[in-house]
C-alpha cells in the first residue's frame, strides 16, 4: 500500500492461500500495521492513536446512551436524568461521552498544530489534510447537535442562536432556518432530526478517518524533519524507518494510557468542571439565560463570530458596498466560516520550500504566536461580546486571517530557511546520543519538542 | 533604583486599573461562603446522619413549595445515600400523595413513585439544584477559582438559605425580600429559623447547621452516584498506572536496541 519500500505478507500455510486468493484481508492489515514509520517521530505524534480511540469511545459509549434516552422535548432531559440515576453505570456512560467529546477535540487540536508546526499538510500530503478538516467539520456538527440532546438551557438557546446563523443569511435565511430546524423554533422536530444525525455523523467520520489513514499510509507518514524517507531499496528505507508494530503500537499505547489517567481523573472526580451549570436546567423557551455560551471546544470561532460588530470600520464599509445586504451579523458568520476555510486551504497558502518548522526561524515565532492567539480566542469567546472584550477578539481575529493570508505566504519569500539533516536516520542518531548524554557533542542539538 | 520604583509603580497602577475594567463586565453579584462539606474532594463521600437530617429540613421547610421530580422514594433507602431502612422509606413515602393516573386520583405515594413536582410557578425544582447553580467563578473567566474550591452548588444553596439581610420591599402587589448570596431580591421568604425543627438524631438545630444539612441532602439529589463515581475514579486509575507502568517498560524494552545502535553510528 504504502510507496516506501517494505516486507508484504506472504501466505505460509494452506489454509491462509486459500483465503489470500480469495480475500486478500490478512495482507491488507498486515500492510496496514507493517507500514515504515520514520524513526524520529516525537510525542506529538500520538494523537492520532488517542482521537482514534475518542471515536470509539463516543461510538461505543453513544450507542449505549442511545438505549436509555427519548428524543422528545418532554422527555429528553428527564430520560438523561434517568441514564443518571437508574441506568446500571448510566452516570459513567454520560459522564464518558460528555468529557470525551471535550478530550476529542482537545486532542484534535493538538493534533493539527502539531501539523501546523511540522509542515504536514504540506505536498504530497494535502489530500490528508483535507479530508482531516472535513472530519474536524463534521466533528464539530456532531457535537453540537449532541450537545442540543440533553434538552437542558443552554442546549436548547445553544441551539437557538447557532440555528439563527442560518437565518442571518440574507433572502433565503429564514426559509433555511425553518427548512434546517423542521419548525420555525427549535422544537420537538429539530430535537428528533439532531438525534438522528448525531448517530448517523459519526459513521461518516469513521468513513473519513479510514480514508485519512490510507492517505497518509500512502504517502507515509511526516517526521519531525519533514524530510522524505529515503525509497531506494528496501534497505535504504529501512534505515530511516521502523515497522510501526511493534515499536510504534507500544509507544503510542502508553502515551494514550498516560492520557487517559488525566481523562479518568476529570471524568471521575471533577466531570462537571468544563461544562456549563445552566445545562442542569431543562430548557425553557420563555426563559433566556444570562449569557449563552458553547463548549469550551467552539470558543474561538464563537469569539470571531461575535468579534464583528456594526461599528467596525469593515463592517461599515463592506454593509455600504454590499448595499446593505451583508450587515454585521452575516459578516460574522462569514468570518467565522471563513476562519475555517482559510485554515482548510493552508497547503495552498504555505509558500516555503522547508517543510518542518524546526528549520524556519520566523515562522517559529508567528506559529506560537498563532497558539497564543487561539488560547486568548478562546478566552474571549467564554466573556461577554462587550467592552474590551470585543476589541480583543477583534485583535485575535485580524491575526488569524493575517497569519493564513498574508504571513503564511509572504514568509516563504522573505524567510531564510536552515539547512535541514540530510536523512531521518542522521537526525534520528542525532538525537539518541544527545538525549543518553554520552557520545554526543558530535551534531547540532536537537529542538527542544514543543510543550505537549 | 529609581528605575525599579518606575515600574512598581506602573505595575501596581495597571494592577488597580485593569480589574476596574473588568470586573464591570464579569459581574460577580453574590455573596458565596465557602463551606466545607464531606463530600468533597476526591477521598469525600456523604455523610448518612446529615442526609438525613437533610431530608427532613427538606421534609419541613422546602417541600411545601418546592418539588424534587427526579428523586424516587426508593432511592432514600439506596447505598451512599441517606440509607433510610426500607419500612421507614415507605412511611416516609406515604406522608407525600402523588396523582395517579390509572386511579384518575390522587393516592399515597410509593417507594416506586417520584417526589411531587413544585407545587407553584415561582418554585423551581430541586432535584438538581446544586449542580444547576455555580457558587464560584472566575477569575476573569479562567475558572481558576472553580477549579481550587468546586463549582459551588452546595454553597450556593447555603449561602442562600442564610443570605436574608432582613430587608423586605412591597412591589407591584408581592413581598420580595433581599439575599446577599443571590446579590439582589428575590421573591421566597426566609425559611429556617433557629431551633424551627428538632432533629431526630439530637443535634441542635441552628440556621447554619439546617442550611449544611439540606444543601448536602440536594448535592445527594443531584449526584446520587458520587461516591461509586469517585471509587470508580480510583479503581481505573489503579489500572491505568499498573498498564501504564508495564507499557512504559515494554516501549523502553523494545526501543533499546534501537537506540543502541543508534548510539554506536
Amino acid at each position: 500500500m504504502s510507496g516506501i519500500p517494505h516486507d508484504h505478507y506472504e501466505p505460509k500455510t494452506g489454509g491462509e492461500k486459500w483465503l489470500h486468493r480469495r480475500l486478500p484481508i490478512v495482507g491488507l492489515i498486515y500492510d496496514t500495521i507493517m507500514i515504515p514509520t520514520p524513526k524520529n517521530l516525537n510525542w506529538m505524534w500520538i494523537w492520532g492513536i488517542v482521537l482514534m480511540f475518542c471515536l470509539i469511545l463516543q461510538i461505543v459509549t453513544g450507542i449505549v446512551l442511545a438505549m436509555h434516552y427519548t428524543p422528545h422535548v418532554d422527555m429528553a432531559f428527564a430520560s438523561v436524568e434517568h441514564i443518571m440515576r437508574n441506568v446500571n453505570g448510566g452516570h459513567m456512560m454520560r459522564y464518558l461521552h460528555q468529557n470525551g467529546a471535550m478530550l476529542f477535540f482537545l486532542a484534535v487540536y493538538l493534533h493539527m498544530f502539531r501539523n501546523m508546526y511540522y509542515g504536514s499538510y504540506k505536498t504530497p500530503r494535502e489530500v490528508t489534510w483535507i479530508i482531516g478538516m472535513l472530519i474536524y467539520l463534521l466533528m464539530m456538527a456532531t457535537a453540537f447537535m449532541g450537545y442540543v440532546l440533553p434538552w437542558g438551557q443552554m442546549s436548547f438557546w445553544g441551539a437557538t442562536v447557532i440555528t439563527g446563523l442560518f437565518g442571518a443569511i440574507p433572502g433565503i435565511g429564514e426559509t433555511l432556518q425553518t427548512w434546517l430546524l423542521g419548525g420555525p423554533a427549535v422544537d420537538n422536530a429539530a430535537l428528533n432530526r439532531f438525534f438522528s444525525l448525531h448517530y448517523l455523523l459519526p459513521f461518516i467520520i469513521l468513513g473519513l478517518v479510514i480514508v485519512h489513514v490510507w492517505a497518509f499510509h500512502h504517502t507515509g507518514n511526516n517526521n519531525p524533519t519533514g524530510v522524505e524517507v529515503r525509497r531506494g531499496s528496501k534497505e535504504e528505507a529501512e534505515k530511516d524507518t521502523l515497522p510501526f508494530w511493534p515499536y510504534f503500537v507500544i509507544k503510542d499505547l502508553f502515551a494514550l494510557v498516560v492520557v487517559l489517567a488525566l481523562f479518568w481523573v476529570v471524568v471521575a472526580f471533577m466531570p462537571n468542571f468544563l461544562g456549563h451549570t445552566d445545562n442542569y436546567i431543562e430548557a425553557d423557551p420563555l426563559v433566556t439565560p444570562p449569557e449563552i455560551v458553547p463548549e469550551w471546544y467552539f470558543l474561538p470561532f464563537y469569539a470571531i463570530l461575535r468579534a464583528f460588530t456594526s461599528d467596525v470600520w469593515i463592517v461599515i464599509a463592506v454593509n455600504w458596498l454590499s448595499f446593505g445586504i451583508i450587515d454585521a451579523t452575516f459578516f460574522g458568520v462569514l468570518a467565522m466560516f471563513g476562519a475555517i476555510f482559510v485554515w482548510a486551504l493552508l497547503p495552498w497558502l504555505d509558500t516555503s520550500s522547508v517543510r518542518s518548522g524546526r528549520y524556519r526561524p520566523m515562522f517559529k515565532w508567528w506559529f506560537w504566536l498563532f497558539i497564543v492567539n487561539f488560547v486568548v480566542l478562546t478566552w474571549a469567546g467564554a466573556m461577554p461580546a462587550e467592552g474590551i472584550y470585543t476589541n480583543i477578539a477583534l485583535i485575535g481575529t485580524t491575526y488569524w486571517f493575517a497569519y493564513f493570508l498574508v504571513i503564511m505566504p509572504l514568509l516563504g519569500v522573505l524567510e531564510k530557511p536552515t539547512t535541514p539533516p540530510d536523512t531521518i536516520e542522521q537526525d534520528f542518531n542525532e538525537t539518541v546520543k544527545a538525549q543518553s548524554g554520552k557520545g554526543g557533542g558530535s551534531g547540532p542539538a536537537p529542538e527542544q519538542v514543543p510543550a505537549e | 533604583m529609581k528605575l525599579r520604583t518606575l515600574a512598581l509603580a506602573v505595575a501596581a497602577a495597571a494592577a488597580l486599573a485593569l480589574p476596574g475594567t473588568m470586573a464591570e463586565a464579569t459581574k460577580v453579584k453574590g455573596e458565596v461562603t465557602n463551606f466545607s462539606f464531606s463530600f468533597q474532594g476526591p477521598f469525600g463521600s456523604y455523610d448518612r446522619n446529615q442526609l438525613q437530617r437533610g431530608l427532613q429540613v427538606f421534609h419541613e421547610a422546602c417541600a411545601s413549595c418546592h418539588g424534587l421530580q427526579y428523586v424516587a422514594f426508593r432511592t432514600l433507602s439506596d447505598p451512599n445515600g441517606p440509607e433510610l431502612p426500607e419500612d421507614q422509606m415507605r412511611a416516609f413515602a406515604d406522608m407525600y400523595e402523588v396523582w395517579d393516573p390509572a386511579l384518575r386520583d390522587w393516592r399515597p405515594a410509593e417507594g416506586n413513585d417520584h417526589f411531587p413536582e413544585s407545587q407553584f410557578e415561582g418554585a423551581p425544582d430541586l432535584s438538581l439544584m446544586t449542580k444547576a447553580r455555580a457558587g464560584f467563578s472566575g477569575p476573569y473567566g479562567l475558572g481558576i477559582n472553580q477549579l481550587l474550591k468546586g463549582i459551588g452548588g452546595p454553597e450556593y444553596v447555603a449561602s442562600f438559605l442564610l443570605g436574608y439581610t432582613g430587608e423586605e420591599d412591597f412591589q407591584a402587589g408581592s413581598m420580595f425580600y433581599e439575599n446577599k448570596a443571590y446579590g439582589g431580591w428575590v421573591s421566597m421568604a426566609p425559611v429556617l429559623f433557629d431551633d424551627m425543627i428538632e432533629y431526630a438524631d439530637g443535634t441542635r438545630a441552628t440556621e447554619e447547621q439546617m442550611a449544611l444539612d439540606v444543601a448536602a441532602f440536594l448535592t445527594w439529589t443531584a449526584e446520587p452516584k458520587l461516591v461509586e463515581r469517585k471509587r470508580a475514579g480510583f479503581s481505573g486509575l489503579i489500572i491505568l498506572a499498573v498498564l501504564g507502568s508495564l507499557l512504559y517498560l515494554t516501549n523502553k524494552q523494545i526501543w533499546a536496541p534501537v537506540k543502541k545502535r543508534a548510539k554506536e553510528s
